[in-house]
């Protein structure tokens, strides 16, 4: 039989049973654009935590304390006083990967500018911190070396800072703030960053220089961290290497001893968290999947009743000269045009509630080509796997048997 | 001489249920030539569907030679039976058969369907004139239901009428029918008949086969009669002198 006219048969006796073909379809909607939102939605949350991530920097690289085991006891990660100025000075001496370096050390409390107060926390860097960061200065400058090396009561601020203590719009620049009580002149504002995919608030900060927020503040010598930009992307493992020998050097650590410190690159997060967002993307991809082999179901269940059903007409076509090829393609095609069509509306409406989701949600979301393809050709085959069975139960009839059937 | 167009020898037909043998043909040979109008007479049970399902390739004999056209059958394949009743037999039933909302035309059309050679204009054509022979070209959209009986029978007698077929078989063509709709379809055999068609036509109803040039009589799986009809009736004129269905209404 022409191919023409098989599809021509399939299609009228599809047209016969409309609501039923579209009830049939219906999983397989449902299916194919489940899949695809899915996909979308896992995409775009790894796009945009990769983004975020190399927005920081992705030749960044950082030093955290580690636990201290040499006096024989384990302390606290976040009490570890293992990093040290001695250990900054060592790297930025010794190292031959780094652009920037630069020491960070963490205070927090009260900003306060007339009758506002707002907490948030200060960061004792140095200039180079910008760099490192992709931080810039909007209005004002940022600190210098001078002021490092005087421990000058300066600060950069950040821009939720401003809005909170500078509620009457007031320029900052060159206005007195207090931070838990001890004035700081402010010379700059950071430029706007927004949040973070961790949803951290990026300017609600304040920098000053280390050597201040060491003397005024914290009174102590340690440090929180030591931040670093490697001279590329592509030698940030190697400078992560002798960042280690660096410090392992510094703190006299024998060849067996464990690393009293950590240092981690941004490409390890990015693979950290892709990771995580890719087997977050697998699962929902696999429950998507079972609603679309539940639709597969659905469709071989449909064309059993209907092989049933439609006994009488399968031996009247035999009857007037339908081989049993021409049976078994006739209900093939009809699973396969319930699928396919069911694909189309399933990737229409997949497409479609992808965009409401990034719309009304704002999430961020990426319909990939390859996952259009993948969920169509999907339940292509399933209309072909599932329809099989049914279409050679036709197929085998016998044409008197199936003319008397009542 | 003419050629026959039914060569049927010494043909047996036995059903196998469980331990059982139903024996519904004991050997029965005859044959008919082109332009005959046989019919096969005989009672519930005798084994007149079963000799039609033979007669028209849908069934095998278990026993016994059947040529149709010249063709002998017993040796061919399923698909070579299916593409030999599509291009030699036109079948009709009780039930007339017709595809539920389907409308006349692709009723009509369907045997084409599965003749490759056919082109879809041509197929168009052919049912429409096939349609148009059964008197159906003012129904030719319209679907089963919602048409009279008598008019699903014709439609599916254009639908026989179709592929252009050397055998033209019908099993209680007029079964499910009244007495004036009966005599119109016969009326519409034996215009066919007249136009060459050969016809084999089985009924229970001894006044339907005055209508037939040739009768056959089954019985118990065996031909127990095979007599040419003497006073062949004439099913139009049979229908012009049935009492109107005013009168009948009238008298009752
Ligand atoms: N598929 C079958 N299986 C078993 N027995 C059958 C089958 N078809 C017909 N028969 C038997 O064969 C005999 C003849 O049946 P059939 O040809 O249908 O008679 P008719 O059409 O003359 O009423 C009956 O006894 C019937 O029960
Ligand atoms: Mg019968």
């Amino acid at each position: 039989m022409k191919a023409i006219n098989l599809l021509k048969i399939a299609w009228k006796a599809l047209q016969r049973n409309r609501l039923r073909a579209f009830l049939t379809m219906l999983g397989i909607i449902i299916g194919v654009a489940s899949v695809i939102a899915m996909l979308a939605i896992g995409e775009g949350s790894k796009q945009s935590i990769r983004n975020q991530i190399s927005s920081m920097g992705s030749n960044m690289l950082f030093v955290q304390p580690g636990s201290d085991n040499r006096g024989g006891v384990r302390q606290d990660f976040s009490q570890s006083q293992t990093l040290t100025l001695a250990d900054y000075k060592a790297l930025k001496e010794k190292n031959t990967t780094l652009t920037d370096i630069s020491p960070q050390v963490n205070g927090s409390g009260q900003v306060i500018f007339a009758n506002n107060n707002w907490p948030t926390s200060i960061h004792g860097v140095n200039p180079e911190y910008l760099n490192i960061r992709k931080l810039s200065v909007k209005d004002g400058s940022m600190f210098t070396d001078h002021d490092v090396l005087a421990a000058t009561k300066v600060v950069v601020i950040g821009q939720t800072v401003v809005e909170n203590i500078f509620k009457n719009g007031e320029d900052p620049i060159g206005k007195t703030i207090r931070f838990n009580k001890i004035p700081f002149k402010v010379i700059g504002v950071l430029a706007e960053k927004g949040q973070n995919t961790f949803g951290q608030d990026q300017d609600d900060i304040m920098l000053a220089p280390y050597t201040t927020v060491q003397k005024r503040i914290q009174a102590a010598t340690y440090l929180q961290s030591i931040s670093a930009s490697a001279k590329s992307e592509n030698i940030a493992a190697q400078a992560s290497e002798e960042m280690s020998s660096i410090l392992r050097a510094s703190h006299k650590l024998k060849s067996g001893d464990e690393n009293d410190f950590h240092v981690r690159s941004q490409e390890e997060l990015i693979s950290t968290f892709s990771a995580t967002s890719e087997i977050l993307t697998v699962l929902l991809v696999a429950i998507a999947s079972i609603s679309l082999v539940i639709g597969g179901i659905g469709i071989m269940n449909i064309m059993y009743v209907s092989v049933t059903e439609r006994t009488r007409e399968i031996g009247l076509r035999m009857a007037v000269g339908g081989r049993g090829r021409d049976i078994l393609l006739q209900f093939l095609v009809e699973a396969i045009l319930i699928s396919v069509t069911g694909g189309i509306i399933g990737v229409a409406l997949g497409i479609g509630s992808t965009l409401l989701v990034a719309s009304v949600m704002s999430w961020p979301t990426i319909i990939t080509m390859q996952s259009l393809v993948i969920s169509f050709t999907v339940c292509a085959i399933t209309g072909i796997f599932f329809g099989w069975y049914p279409a050679r139960k036709a197929a085998s009839l016998d044409p008197i048997v199936a003319l008397r059937y009542e | 001489m003419k050629k026959n167009i039914i060569k049927i020898e010494n043909l047996k037909r036995e059903f196998v249920m469980g331990n059982e043998t139903v024996r519904a043909l004991k050997g029965i040979s005859f044959s008919v030539e082109e332009g005959e109008f046989v019919t096969i007479m005989g009672t519930s049970g005798s084994g007149k569907s079963t000799l039609l399902n033979i007669l028209g390739c849908l069934d095998k004999p278990t026993v016994g030679s059947y040529e149709i056209d010249n063709v002998p059958v017993s040796n061919l394949s399923k698909n070579e039976l299916a593409h030999l009743r599509n291009e030699k037999i036109g079948f009709i039933f009780q039930s007339y058969n017709l595809l539920p909302r389907t409308t006349a035309l692709e009723n009509v059309e369907l045997p084409l369907m599965y003749n490759a050679s056919v082109s879809s204009r041509e197929r168009r054509e052919r049912a429409l004139e096939a349609l148009r022979l059964v008197g159906l070209s003012k129904r030719i959209h319209h679907t089963p239901n919602q048409l009279s009986g008598g008019q699903q029978q014709r439609v599916a007698i254009a639908r026989a009428l179709v592929n252009n077929p050397v055998l033209i078989l019908a099993d209680e063509a007029t079964g499910n029918l009244d007495t004036r709709t009966s005599y119109e379809i016969m009326a519409l055999f034996q215009e066919l008949n007249a136009k060459g068609k050969t016809i084999a036509f089985v009924t229970h109803e001894p006044d339907i086969a005055l209508f037939s040039r040739r009768t056959i009589v089954l019985r118990d799986g065996h031909i127990t009669k095979d007599y040419p009809v003497e006073n062949i009736a004439d099913a139009a004129l049979a229908l012009a002198q049935l009492p109107k269905e005013e009168e009948l209404e009238a008298n009752s």
